[in-house]
């Protein structure tokens, strides 16, 4: 079981800040390929991955990232602080 | 604490004046401080301002890090505020001390552009019933570049 967040318009698009999901997926990639198979929404909030940046146990990393030993997973868009 | 993010509001000027009255002997303390816009034409009534918590902390905390490692630094302070903020609202605020003013500036400079592209921060504009996420900019990114 992995922990997946959802931040910002990707929250809004999917419909939920966050959730627990059964997964064997090796990468993120694999990830988002189990999640946009699932409903539209998941497919219209992953439609462009270049447009999204991930975190894994709270540190930014790559959608060709492993998941092995990772807790929690979380997708947004391109932050916006300062 | 060097760290804090907050939804409450905080006064600039106390914070200012905490920080330099504790700056250990620095000669220079500069401070950034980022206020809510209004926008050009549509009044904005509310920025909404959503975080990671856990990760926001740790994100900023890595930087404030980096940035003791690079310049000699003998204070630093980070305040970023979330929730729903009005125009004019003071948003965040970064403070760093040093010895002379060229590393407290540069240093400064080096927190501010991370915050803008690598805090965990989405802001939201609000105007009557319409929201719109803030999208990032492309010279946010390549500002750190420079880094």
């Amino acid at each position: 079981m992995i922990d997946v967040l959802y931040f910002a318009w990707v929250r809004e698009r999917i419909g939920l800040p966050r959730e627990r999901v059964q997964t064997q997926a090796a990468t993120v990639a694999d990830l988002v390929a189990e999640l946009s198979a699932r409903e539209d929404r998941y497919a219209a909030a992953f439609a462009d991955t270049a447009s999204l940046r991930v975190a894994l146990d709270q540190e930014l990393a790559d959608f060709s990232a492993p998941l092995a030993g990772v807790r929690e997973v979380a997708f947004f868009p391109p932050m916006t602080g300062g | 604490m060097p760290v804090r993010v907050q939804a409450d509001p905080f006064d600039l000027g106390a914070e200012t004046a905490a920080f330099a009255g504790a700056a250990g002997g620095a000669g220079a303390v500069v401070t950034f401080t980022g206020l809510v816009r209004d926008l050009p034409g549509t009044p904005l009534s509310v920025m909404e301002i959503e975080h990671y918590p856990g990760m926001t902390e740790r994100a900023i905390t890595a930087m404030v890090a980096e940035a003791t490692a690079r310049w000699s630094l003998t204070a630093v302070l980070v305040i970023h505020r979330h929730g729903r903020l009005t125009p004019g609202e003071a948003i965040m605020m970064v403070a760093t001390a040093a010895a002379h003013r060229a590393e407290a500036f540069a240093a400064a400079e080096f927190l501010m552009d991370y915050l803008k592209s690598r805090a965990p921060f989405w802001k939201k504009e609000v105007t009557g019933q319409a929201g719109a996420w803030v999208a990032a900019k492309d010279s946010d990114e390549s500002a750190l570049k420079r880094w």
